[in-house]
């Protein structure tokens, strides 16, 4: 989970998405394959390689007004459904895990 | 660009001249750092103003020595969120006692326009037409100011000595 | 309390006018997300992970009954119910929508809360000992100089686009509760053999990537001198400092490249420039606003009351009373730092409702004031040894009592992944399950005191190197590891921890730290030999050894 923050070549090594924060509120988004964003990891457009990683984050960074913060992210196809592919991601989108039993 | 100065948009009476381009036979001319040390004097003598563009990676100490024969000095913000710009604006205004125009070029955005006047400055290079429109409005954002600087506005410090003599003055 | 006047509302509402204006042109578009970032960040507004986070100032980490109902208010009209005491005497709140903001900050305002400078390259909270004014042994109140520097560094027009972000902290005390140490610039209140007031003035501390302990660059600077100074120190700072890489940016590296004595000397030069000029503070100023700071008027009352002596049969209040009640520097009354770090809790969180029981009892008992540490406690700065069985029921109540103060389940931490967009790591799982392990206040005390640290990344926000046992979560291959060191101290014998070996996956920490303190009570010479005082004697091999033996 270090921080996407650092990610400097855009480099991908599975499935990923582009996701960002919601301008007006902070939420987390995601960004379609129809040009917009949605609150649902179910809605978001998955990318394969390094230049369709591109492409998506260049059009989601343009999105200045809708969404700031922009990166890519990866994720797990199970069956169809898209699960978050690390920690912060899973963070991110169930909320934080405080309360959950460390394992002894 | 359009050049604030007096609170207004303006019209510049200098000309950017690049290094090695000719200077023009008459009228204020903006040049670098570089052809001001080079020949100071081809641009003092000629019929005209003398501006010179200062980085901000560079000690204003330099410019002392012309400083009277300078009509402007410009500095410059890179980005908006680098400051060097005014240290050197005070240095200037407030050591060095520069009196001519000193001009804020660069990234120079609405936001920053308050800070830019109290530390000196007083022709903005603004970057965008709606910030410099804008400009009258922004600067009437605070009328409280902590700390001194060189602009002789009095700082809440000393405006509540003032209020505390006034009230036992009338005791 | 320091009392806000005319002058000091009109520029916090000034302020919030702006940022409104702000708010409204990023979200019509006017300003791009490059251009508003670093204006919002200059209001404490950050983006974390699920939202935005609105960081708001305690200057020197005192507050009013009334300002504490009024954060209270922001949590549960702005926010999800409840805030977050950070190290730097602030308060955070999670789940901030920026269109609220403004509104947020008017309701704040008027109570005389701002948030300005809480985040960004500029000067931040300046903070200080949260037992100034109170403490026994005090030179002066340390708040008046906060206060002073507060203004100064308000809003300066020359320095609010510095390299990097700039902390300071005072202390007027031998014992520094403030980590001076650990600053930007950390000023140490003394008074010279005139008996005059000044500050020896440090410079270049700072934890992170690169930890180091502030130097000292002048022993004593007059209080007079005390601005001007500062301004050289800030301006030699602003020109030199290196804004080529975010990470060599602050001024412990200026420092470090330039050497103490040729910084210090940089300094002096600037200085000669200034001293006499209009930033020299005269007798007149300084007392204007110290005459603005409200002290109790307190009563003459007895050491040892009757309230006292009857509750002592109580052994719960005893525990109480004899961790978390402090000495006071007027008889009969005392200091009470209430925990906030309850079993199995965040640390340093505080419901809304919590926030309002207090403010309540610190009408009641402490002449309306609260104060707030860096180790993210709550203190009570005035209350009568009378009224500690009363007030001591009352927090029991509140979730408020956990008589753990300074003991190994009062943990300072970071927010961690699971709030910030910085972190590799959580931290407040690890914290919470530490509070469950040591639960026990008999083993708590027989522990004695002992200061965990925890961070989850290498920004350092939960001060782990200065931390007795620090902890540091970092990321390997996609699973958090934590790094401990011990050995780190904050206080006026400033150190920073030392690595005990390799990193251990999260579900091992608390086992771990477990090992390090058997390893400690196996090993102290004498039941009151502290941990850290352990660690100095034997160093960290025997540490080592017990906890990687089996790992």
């Amino acid at each position: 989970m270090t921080s996407p923050l650092e990610q400097k070549k855009i480099k991908i090594s599975g499935p990923s998405v582009v996701t960002a924060n919601r301008t007006w509120d902070g939420a987390v988004i995601y960004r379609t394959a129809r040009k917009g964003w949605s609150n649902e990891l179910a809605d978001a457009a998955i990318v394969r390689n390094s230049d369709e990683a591109r492409t998506l984050l260049a059009e989601s960074v343009a999105d200045d007004l809708g969404a700031i913060g922009a990166y890519i992210a990866p994720v797990e196809i199970n069956e169809d459904a898209i699960a978050p592919g690390n920690l912060r991601e899973q963070i991110r989108l169930s909320g934080v895990t405080i309360g959950l039993p460390i394992q002894a | 660009m359009p050049l604030v100065k007096g609170g207004k948009i303006t019209g510049d009476a200098f000309v950017h001249v690049e290094d090695g381009a000719e200077l023009p036979p008459n009228g204020g001319v903006l040049v670098s750092a570089k052809r001001l040390l080079e020949n100071p004097e081809q641009l003092f003598k000629r019929d005209g103003k003398v501006g010179v563009i200062w980085p901000n990676n560079r000690d204003v100490e330099e410019l002392v020595p012309y400083l009277d024969g300078l009509a402007a000095v410009a500095l410059v913000f890179p980005s908006f969120r680098d400051g060097r710009a005014y240290s050197q604006a005070r240095l200037l205004r407030e050591r060095f006692l520069y009196r001519g125009e000193l001009r804020a070029t660069g990234q120079v955005l609405r936001d920053q326009f308050v800070f830019m006047l109290r530390a000196g400055f007083d022709a903005f290079d603004v970057k965008k037409q709606s910030d410099a429109e804008a400009f009258a409005q922004t600067v009437k954002r605070y009328s409280v100011f902590y700390q001194p600087t060189g602009d002789g506005r009095i700082t809440a410090l000393h405006r509540r000595m003032q209020l505390r003599h006034s009230e036992s003055a009338r005791l | 309390m320091y009392a806000y006047d005319e002058i000091d509302r009109t520029l916090v509402n000034e302020r919030v006018s702006e940022f409104r204006d702000q708010v409204k042109r990023r979200l019509s578009g006017e300003l791009t997300e490059d251009e508003f970032k670093m204006l919002r960040l200059q209001n404490g507004v950050y983006l974390q992970l699920h939202a935005y986070m609105y960081r708001i100032a305690i200057p020197y980490g005192t507050l009013s009954s009334e300002q504490l109902r009024r954060l209270a208010h922001v949590a549960r009209k702005y926010d999800r119910g409840y805030g977050h005491f950070t190290t730097r005497q602030n308060i955070q709140f999670n789940w901030i929508k920026l269109a609220e903001l403004p509104d947020a900050m008017a309701d704040l305002a008027e109570v005389g809360i701002h948030s300005m400078q809480t985040s960004g390259n500029n000067t931040r909270n300046v903070t200080s000992d949260q037992w100034a004014g109170v403490a026994p042994g005090e030179i002066e109140d340390p708040r008046i100089w906060s206060e002073i520097l507060r203004q100064y560094t308000t809003l300066h027009p020359e320095f609010s686009f510095l390299p990097r972000k700039f902390k300071f902290a005072i202390t007027a005390s031998e014992h520094d509760r403030a980590a001076i140490k650990i600053h930007d610039i950390g000023l140490r209140l003394h008074k010279n053999a005139q008996g005059e007031t000044g500050f020896e003035v440090m410079v270049g501390g700072g934890l992170g990537r690169t930890p180091f302990l502030g130097k000292t660059i002048k022993p004593f600077v007059h209080g007079r001198d005390l601005l001007s100074y500062v301004e050289a120190i800030m301006r030699v700072y602003n020109q030199y400092g290196r804004r080529d890489n975010i990470y060599k940016a602050r001024i412990k590296i200026l420092v470090h490249e330039l050497g103490v004595e040729k910084f210090a000397q940089e300094v002096e030069d600037e200085w000669q420039q200034t001293r006499d000029g209009a930033l020299a503070l005269d007798d007149e100023v300084i007392e204007d606003i110290r005459s603005r700071f409200f002290y109790p008027a307190y009563e003459k009352l007895a050491h040892m009351p009757d309230e006292l002596k009857k509750a002592a049969h109580d052994p719960h209040f005893e525990a109480w009373r004899k961790n978390s009640v402090f000495p006071h520097k007027v008889q009969g009354y005392s200091i009470v730092t209430v925990s906030l770090k309850p079993v199995g809790g965040p640390p340093g969180d505080a419901t809304a409702e919590q926030m309002d029981a207090l403010a309540d009892l610190a009408d009641k008992y402490s002449f309306g004031e609260i104060r707030v540490g860096h180790e993210q406690n709550l203190a009570l700065p005035h209350v009568a040894r009378r009224d500690l069985p009363a007030l001591w029921k009352a927090l029991d109540k509140a979730g408020l009592a956990t008589p753990n103060v300074n003991l190994i389940s009062d943990i300072i931490a970071c927010p961690g992944l699971d709030y910030c967009s910085l972190a590799n790591a959580r931290s407040i799982p690890i914290a919470q399950e530490l509070t469950r392990r040591f639960a026990n206040p008999d083993t708590a005390n027989l522990i004695g005191r002992l200061h965990i640290n925890i961070s989850g990344c290498i920004n350092a926000c939960g001060h782990h190197h200065v931390g007795h046992i620090g902890i540091l979560g970092v990321e390997k291959n996609g699973e958090e590891v934590y790094q401990i060191t011990i050995g780190g101290r904050a206080d006026e014998h400033a150190a920073l921890g030392a690595l005990i070996g390799p990193a251990v996956p999260y579900a091992e920490v608390a086992d771990v730290i477990e090992d390090i303190v058997e390893a400690y009570l196996a090993l102290r010479e004498r039941p009151d030999e502290l941990f850290i005082d352990t660690v100095k004697r034997l160093g960290v091999e025997p540490f080592r050894e017990r906890v990687y033996a089996t790992r």
